[in-house]
């Protein structure tokens, strides 16, 4: 849906920049304006954030199973490749 | 990254160690910080074979540089920016997917500006569907699939969390490039994991 300053197409560019709060003034406004209009925006918007926050949350370093060591043969090729290098 | 002045502290005496040559200090450097920089390289590449490359060849980068690190950070920041620089050349010695391939799992639209089909709801948020086992292992798979390029930003931006300078520097690109890739690297992890979370897809 347009309200006339704001396509979807525009919309869907620049909603990274919506939603890190990097728009403001008028341009804010019209981009709430077309999202208050806009039912598939709003769903696109909701389902991009999701799909944000999966993949964060697919491969969090924090949780990574901390490998519990490096391989030995590995750990000796490194102190090796040191020593020739 | 703030910094742990403790962390530091706790680092000074292998960093004094390392730069007066002591053989033992290296292997207590890799020891110690390998495993975690094996699991970035691993992240970045998906095979053993290469992630363990691409550490050695980190740790050799580290090994020749420790004389010029300040401590102005923690050892572990800066090991982490080696090993993800190492992991990096060796993407980049790899065949690229085909660019265009990123085309169609970005969103249409009418000549008119509107969405060509409305967007799927989604049968629930994030939060409720990582409560299931298997929802981690199908979002793995379809990051996955997303081309090399794109996949790369989104593992630095919103995996390594990077910012978008950072990842540019990295990669050699221009800021605006970096977000106009993560953009559409989100845009077709959306695309990609649509079927499988959309109402009525279980």
């Amino acid at each position: 849906m347009i309200d006339g300053q704001v396509s979807c197409r525009e919309f869907v560019e620049f909603l990274d920049d919506y939603l890190a709060g990097a728009l403001a003034g008028d341009r804010l406004v019209t981009f709430n304006d077309h999202l208050a209009a806009c039912p598939s925006c709003v769903a696109y918007m909701k389902t991009y954030q999701e799909a944000v926050r999966l993949g964060k949350a697919a491969l969090p370093p924090s949780e990574d199973p901390l490998p519990a060591d490096v391989p030995e043969d590995l750990v000796q090729a490194i102190l090796l490749a040191r020593t020739r290098s | 990254m703030p910094e742990a002045e403790g962390q530091i502290a706790v680092e000074m005496p292998l960093l004094d160690r390392l730069r007066r040559g002591d053989a033992t200090a290296y292997e207590d450097l890799v020891r110690s910080h390998g495993p975690r920089m094996l699991s970035v390289t691993r992240r970045l590449l998906r095979n053993d074979s290469d992630a363990h490359d691409a550490l050695q060849e980190a740790f050799l980068s580290a090994f020749k540089a420790i004389g010029r690190f300040q401590g102005g950070s923690q050892l572990s920041t800066w090991l982490h920016k080696i090993a993800l620089n190492a992991a990096l050349q060796r993407l980049r010695t790899r065949k690229r997917l085909a660019e265009d391939s990123i085309e169609e799992l970005l969103p249409s639209f009418l000549e008119d500006g509107h969405h060509a089909r409305h967007p799927s709801e989604w049968m629930a948020p994030a939060d409720v569907l990582l409560e299931r086992r298997e929802v981690r292992e199908l979002v793995r798979a379809e990051i996955d699939r997303l081309p090399e390029d794109y996949r790369t930003v989104l593992l630095l931006r919103d995996i390594e969390a990077l910012d978008t300078a950072e990842v540019a520097q990295l990669l050699g690109m221009t800021e605006n490039l970096v977000k106009v890739r993560l953009h559409r690297a989100r845009q077709a992890l959306r695309a990609l994991l649509e079927p499988h979370f959309q109402r009525g897809s279980c």
